[in-house]
């Protein structure tokens, strides 16, 4: 993902801005078409987004890092979000998250050493009926077990 | 006729495998060569029996749940198709007491049918509110909506018909519909349930305040984290597109209106309104100073109405049925249902919409069958992350805005999470101010650097030095914070502490 030459990133960037450039406010939606295609924002694209939008690189780079959505660095090539809402916690979600992130061997927020999982915080993801939830790469899971957890992360080859 | 199954495509409801279900109920009919026609209904709500799948053969809908994929061989065994009796046959749902029980008026649709059907939509009463709407004219429609005292669903509670009257006085070219749908209080998920299960009900609520107040265009600010949300409005939108009932001269009418969807990027604060109308526009989610209101002066400087999802998805009923039946429920104050999102530790969480005639108690005893740990429930969480914590001793308290509010909490978006008696009170305090440093916008100085002292004071609370100077630090914090910010983030950030502090002292000085 991170493997983008300058030419390739350009050619990206310019075709999500020229789709969207038209629209009122489009900046947050340009970012979201960056990230959905390479699973981050470059700090690269931060210039060329101005550029086209004529915005200036500070209003940019200050978007991006206000919301914790958007990504400056590459995620692993898998994402796992444990919901740290109260309904999960009052089931047993921080528990879970401890011990995935034992199993992975990294801090919250962090990519694993190969570049395979990144685990995220996330307040809430509307599964509060069916805690403790957790976020597969976009596949939301409930009443999720630390076996269950086990299981995914090894057929993501992850731990031992 | 061809057994109709009915499997859910609610979030939550797939988020237990009943994808996996549907693969091995078509596996198994393809085997025993039996035909049968599977709908994708929304949730009905009731969680615990998740993924609950309903069975038609032509005399009326027999449910079975929690149905895992390993369950089906056996089902089709026992003659599921035909209604048969089962382990996990639960009769006609809709009998269910904990289903029968509520005043389903805003969900009344949500776990039908197919909600991307608009033959089915239409049929179960959708678009009669438009058509009111237009037979009555914007003035009256706004007199509807203000007479029938619905009242913001999102958490503010403010007065539905207010906010459309002034939107509709300012003389504009252009003004805007937006419907927040940044549903971020955790212990919430009505928004989400109804987006998937009836999201025609949402556009046309946004469709009715569009012609009302004279916007032709609409947004759903719709949070990043609800990615089956975004799929089903999309859909929707297409749909209500290719009939004619989103564009130019809706059904009709002369009118325009049409609707996108934009998606947040995972902050909490731009749930606030003046914070989501910067973030629609590309900025920051920085929370603005009112006046002026956005009704007034909104989405690029334009009127704008800003409404709640399950707000805009009542406006309907509201209209279809009368101002007068929808105030018939409730109470002063407190008019029309509230859909309750029950959830965390009880056994039978999920969505209960009632007339505001529910207390704590009844809630969690009567619909939550008490804990799921099956341990006393010690604590429960009213009105999201920020809404105050009630103890036991205060079960008896009915579920209402006056209620609540005269007590220092609030009814919120009414998601109520229930704690057992294995709950730490100093570490839900602590997740309190983590969550408000986490998602402050920094623009107040209180919120901003309040929260991450004050994590900081629960800290010092906990190894118990110079502990009661700690507390009234503490206490004193919370007075900064309501008093020192702009929005309900620094603001409301004091009701758990607070509650926390007077109701579980002993957890604060390691007596408990």
């Amino acid at each position: 993902m991170s493997t983008h030459r300058p030419q390739e990133l350009q050619a990206l960037v310019l075709a999500i801005t020229a789709r969207l450039r038209d629209q009122p406010g489009p900046l947050l939606e340009v970012l979201h078409g960056v990230q959905d295609a390479l699973g981050f924002v470059p700090g690269e694209a931060v210039p060329l987004i101005a550029r086209e939008l004529n915005l200036s690189r500070a209003e940019v780079h200050g978007v991006v890092s206000f919301y914790r959505w958007f990504r400056s660095t590459p995620p692993g090539r898998h994402v796992l979000r444990v919901c740290r809402g109260e309904a999960c916690q009052s089931m047993g979600a921080r528990a879970l998250e401890a011990h995935a992130l034992a199993t992975l061997g990294i801090d919250c927020g962090q990519t694993t050493a190969d570049g395979a999982i990144s685990l995220e915080p996330v307040y809430c993801l509307g599964n509060c009926a069916c805690a403790p939830a957790v976020m597969l790469d976009g596949e939301l899971r409930g009443r999720v077990t630390r076996e269950d957890l086990d299981a995914l992360l090894e057929s993501w080859g992850a731990g031992q | 006729m061809t057994p109709r199954v009915y499997v859910p495509r609610d979030a939550g409801a797939l988020s237990l495998g009943a994808d996996d279900v549907v693969t091995a109920i078509e596996r198994q009919a393809r085997r025993e060569r039996l035909p049968l026609h599977i709908v994708r209904n929304g949730s009905r709500g009731l969680y615990w029996l998740e993924p609950l799948v309903e069975v038609d053969a032509g005399r009326g809908r027999i449910a079975y749940g929690p149905v895992r994929a390993v369950d089906v061989p056996g089902l089709f065994r026992a003659g599921f198709l035909q209604g048969a009796p089962h382990a996990l046959h639960l009769g006609a749902i809709e009998g269910h007491p904990w289903l029968a029980s509520q005043q389903r008026l805003t969900f009344g649709r949500v776990g039908r049918e197919d909600p991307l059907s608009l033959e089915s939509y239409v049929r179960q009463g959708g678009y009669a509110g438009l058509h009111r709407a237009l037979e009555l004219g914007p003035e009256a429609t706004v007199r509807e909506l203000t007479a029938s005292g619905l009242r913001g669903r999102g958490g503010a509670a403010f007065p539905a018909g207010v906010k459309w009257h002034t939107a509709r006085e300012q003389a504009a070219a252009v003004k805007y519909v937006v419907c927040n749908a940044d549903e971020g209080d955790s212990g919430t998920f009505a928004d989400r349930m109804l987006m998937e299960g009836d999201p025609f009900a949402l556009i046309e609520g946004m469709t009715i305040a569009g012609v009302t107040v004279g916007a032709s265009r609409g947004y759903v600010y719709l949070r990043a984290e609800y990615p089956h949300a975004r799929r089903s409005l999309g859909a929707a939108i297409e749909v209500l597109r290719r009939a004619g009932r989103l564009g130019s001269d809706l059904l009709g009418s002369g009118r325009d209106f049409d609707i996108d969807v934009r998606v947040g990027a995972g902050a909490y604060v731009c749930g606030e309104e003046t914070s989501m109308l910067e973030s629609l526009e590309g900025r920051r989610g920085e929370v603005q100073v009112r006046p002026p209101l956005p009704a007034v002066k909104g989405l690029f400087g334009a009127p704008t109405v800003v409404n709640n999802v399950v707000t805009l998805a009542t406006v309907p009923v509201v209209l279809a049925r009368g101002a007068e039946f929808y105030r018939g429920y409730g109470r002063a104050g407190s008019h029309g249902t509230l859909p309750i999102q029950l959830g965390g530790n009880v056994r039978r969480p999920g969505l209960i919409e009632r007339a505001f005639d529910l207390t704590v108690r009844e809630l969690l005893e009567d619909y939550g069958g008490g804990s799921a740990t099956a341990r006393p429930i010690r604590a429960v969480q009213i009105g999201g992350p920020l809404g105050a914590f009630l103890p036991a001793s205060q079960f008896d308290t009915p579920l209402d805005y006056e209620t609540l509010a005269a007590m220092g909490a609030v009814l919120g978006h009414g998601g109520v999470v229930a704690f057992d008696d294995t709950v730490d009170m100093v570490e839900r305090v602590r997740e309190t101010l983590r969550f408000c440093a986490h998602e402050s916008c920094g623009k107040c100085a209180p919120c901003r650097i309040g929260s991450v002292r004050g994590e900081e004071l629960v800290e010092r609370i906990r190894r118990g030095f110079d502990r009661e100077r700690d507390l009234a630090l503490l206490a004193e914090l919370c007075d900064t914070l309501e008093h020192g910010s702009l929005c309900g983030l620094g603001g409301m950030t004091p009701f758990p502490v607070r509650s926390a502090l007077r109701h579980f002292p002993g957890d604060f000085r390691g007596t408990r």
